[in-house]
Formats: structure tokens, sequence, C-alpha cells
């Protein structure tokens, strides 16, 4: 089954999300990747303002292609997020709902996502110019001179994605392949 | 001696660069629409479908099949009576300059490992020189994303691990991968050499279409026996479960030392691109 579903993702909306569900995202979630957390997470440790709303916002991990004239952006599919286990606890803490990547997440995130209600998903790895085509407007909010890296603000419309990692701590990563283990070995 | 213009290099070069980022080789594709046809699993088969979307929209549109777009890996074949008018090394980055401006390819090279500024157009290349027989110059040009090469390794193991420990450390080196690398995976493999020829073997393994097994018997059967043994981890695409974790193991090897039995691993994505061109 296939959920729809509308940012701003409020904890109540994350807390509906199950570990393997199929999510279509409508509506504003942003872009970082490593560059820009770091730029986000100097500013949490000097109480400095972010220069997104963070409170129930989604973070989609990603650096664009160009885009050619036009297109909206060009391909666009999620990166690694391991590589923002060291940011992404403060943002939660601070109202960050949702992330988009793919790939694990370390025991900080876990945690952090148990303690205050965000959730992970996942979007298909090497699918940026399927993805970019959910992909209605985008604009360079922050962070001009990073380039591909700058934080964008995209308006997604039915986006895919899935439940990784839900606001329980489940994960699908662990679920998923042991799911298909056993099924396989009883067939 | 044959004489060849710089000039032929760096546009070679450039048009590689955007060929190989849009356009994902015969061999690759044939095995992702065998794997997805063969796949029990939904959730997997879902993804694998999506997979082939993708590189249809990418086929048609001329777009990248991935936003990294990678590292631009060139290796160069050269014949021995060629001579080249001009900086070989200058033409490359060239092509590799103009490929990744006029291609509207991601750039995804800083200057320096710990300052980390990016150097705005993809350059320089990893390039690679092989010195031949003969009066032609064989171009690859491999992006490389780093999502997949972050998840490679090296063992330098002892002789007396021999083939259990080659396959255990291929093995764990995939698992750990685990979804990371975006499976599924190609998995190149470099066995023997000194610790820096593994690794180029493995890369060069990468090279090699997936349909076409090594050349020796023994190490063609190590091959079909490590894919059979990957694909039972039931990783599975993106990492959600499934059959399909691997689309092939490609393995180079190479004599070594009496003390030493090096293995590298080179994983690849599905997004595997190559494109060759002899001039
Ligand atoms: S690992 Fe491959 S498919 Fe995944 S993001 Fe990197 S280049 Fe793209």
């Amino acid at each position: 089954m296939t959920i729809k579903i509308h940012t701003p993702l409020t904890r109540e909306k994350v807390k509906e999300l199950k570990v393997g569900d199929s999510c279509l995202i409508t509506g504003t979630i942003y872009t970082a990747r490593d560059a820009a957390h770091k730029r986000l997470k100097e500013l949490i440790d000097n109480d400095k303002p972010l220069p997104i709303d963070i409170e129930n916002s989604t973070i989609y991990f990603v650096g664009p292609t160009p885009s050619k004239s036009g297109q909206v952006i060009g391909s666009a599919g999620p990166t690694t997020s391991y590589r923002m286990d060291d940011y992404s606890p403060d943002l939660i803490k601070l109202g960050q709902t949702g992330m988009i990547g793919k790939g694990k997440r370390n025991g900080a995130v876990i945690d952090a996502i148990k303690t205050y209600g965000a959730v992970y998903f996942g979007a298909i790895g090497g699918c940026g110019a399927l993805l970019s085509k959910c992909i209605k407007k985008c604009k360079v909010v922050a962070y001009p001179d990073l380039g591909a890296e700058a934080i964008h603000k995209l308006e997604v419309e039915d986006f895919p994605v899935v439940v990784v990692i839900d606001s329980h701590g489940n994960n699908l990563y662990e679920i998923g392949p042991k799911n298909y283990l056993t099924q396989n070995k009883a067939e | 001696m044959r004489e060849i213009d710089a000039l032929t290099i760096t546009n070679t070069v450039k048009k590689l660069c955007i060929e190989a980022n849009c356009h994902l080789s015969c061999d690759i594709k044939n095995c992702i629409s065998a794997c997805a046809e063969n796949e029990p699993w939904p959730t997997a088969k879902d993804i694998l479908n999506q997979i082939i979307e993708n590189y249809e929209i990418a086929d048609r549109e001329n777009l990248p099949i991935c936003q990294d777009t990678g590292v631009a890996c060139v290796f160069l074949e050269i014949g021995q009576d060629v001579h080249i008018n001009g900086n070989l090394n200058d033409a490359i980055n060239e092509g590799v300059r103009q490929g990744y401006s006029g291609g509207f390819l991601r750039k995804s090279v800083v200057r320096d490992p710990l300052d980390r500024v990016n150097t705005g157009d993809n350059t320089p290349a990893m390039i690679y020189y092989e010195i031949v027989s003969g009066d032609k110059i064989k171009i690859t040009v491999a992006p490389k994303g780093f999502g997949s090469e972050n998840m490679s390794a090296i063992a330098m193991l002892r002789p007396s691990d021999g083939i259990a420990g080659v396959k255990d450390f291929i093995l764990k080196t995939v698992r750990e991968a685990g979804p990371n690398p975006c499976p599924p995976i190609v998995v190149g493999v470099g066995i023997g050499g000194t610790f820096d020829k593994a690794a180029y073997l493995a890369k060069k393994a990468l090279l090699r279409p997936i349909d076409l097994p090594n050349a020796t018997p023994f190490y063609a059967d190590l091959e079909k026996e490590l894919l059979e043994k990957i694909n039972a981890l039931g990783i599975g695409p993106q990492g959600f479960g499934g059959q399909t974790t691997a689309l092939a193991v490609n393995i180079e090897h190479f004599p070594t030392h009496i003390a030493g039995l090096p293995v590298a691993v080179n994983i690849n994505c599905h997004v595997t691109r190559h494109k060759t061109e002899v001039i």
C-alpha cells in the first residue's frame, strides 16, 4: 500500500509511519549534503539562527546535477546518509522530523529519531533521472557558493520513498533482508 | 611513428564523459532486466523496475543516470608507435573539463582532501596509462561514484589464508557495505601484485563487460561462485531485502610475492559506467 504524505511532517504524522511503508511525499523539502550540514552545525554550536525553518522540516541528502535550460533540476537521487550522522541528531533535536537518503545510520541518529520522533526515508539510489521528475520547483536558499551542495528549497509532488527507520527505531535494513531470507528458506 | 593531436584526445574524452554518464552499457542493462524478471521478492522487483525506468529516461532525454557523475577515471592504452602532439595530461583534463560543463554533469572533485574546496570543473581526472604495442590509443572513461567507492576495501592476506580467506574477505566487504553502495552492485576484485597493484586490478576489473567471465576457467568459476554466495546474503536492491544484491563479480589477478596475498575489492553500483573509443 502506498501512503500519500504532505510536508511539513508533524510529529503526529511521523508516528503513523511504519517501517517498510511506501510513501509519496508532496510539499516543501530542503536539500543538504556534507558541506551544508557542516555549516548548519557551526551555526547551532554558536547559537546562531539557521537559514531554513527547521521545525517539522524534511531534509533530502542530495547534490543534483546542473539543470539544462527548461529543466527544474538535473538528476537528483539520494547520497549516502552516514556522512550526515555527526550532524543529524542536533537538527532533529531542533525540530527536523524527516530525512531522505540512502544507506545505514548510526546509533546516535537512531536514538535521536526515537527520542524526538523523526523518520528516515530511503529514496532509490542511482535513480536521479527518474526522481527529478517529481521535483516541480527548485530554489537556492542558502550557501550558493557551495554549488551542487548549496541548500535548495524543493517543491516535490508524489516523491517516492520508503520508511527505512520509523519513529520506534525499527530498521528496514535489518528487517527486510531477514524477512526475505526466512521466506526464502520456508519455500 | 603515427602522430595524434592532443585536441583529438580532448574531444574524445569530452564525448566519452557525457556518453558514459547518460547511457548505461548493454551488458548492465541486460543483466538488470534479467534480474528484475527472476527476482522473487516483490519490493525488490519493484525497485529493479524503477531502476530500469530510470536508465530509460536517461537514455531518452540525455540525462545523467545518477546525480553523482563521479570522478573521471580515464584509462589509456597507448600504442608505443604513437607520438602525441601537445601535453597529454592537459589534453585529458581539458576533455573532462569540457565534458562536465558541456554535459551538465556534477562537479564533485575537491582540490585538496583536507581543505575541501571544489575545483569547479571536475578536474583533475584519475589517469591510468598503459603502454601497449601498435599505433593506436584506446581511451576508456569510467566515471566513478563515491557511494560505492567508499565501501571498497583492501587486505594483505597471508598465503596460508588461501582461497578461503579471499572468499571470506570479499563476502565480508559486501556484507558490511550493505545498502550503502546502492545495490545491486558490481564487485571488482584484484588478487595478487602489490598493495597498489591489487587496488588497480580491482578498479580495472570493473571495466570488463559483466557478461564476459575471466578468461581463466578457475577464476571464471570463482566469479560465479562468489556471485551466488553474495546473492544468498539477502541484502537485495537498496538493502531492503531480496535476491539481487550483485549483478556480477569480476576478478583480475596477477603474480605476487612469495610472502603475500593482496586482495582488493572495488565496489561499484548498478550505475557502472564506462565508454571506450579507439583512435
Ligand atoms: S553509488 Fe552509484 S548509484 Fe549510488 S549515488 Fe553513487 S554513483 Fe549513484
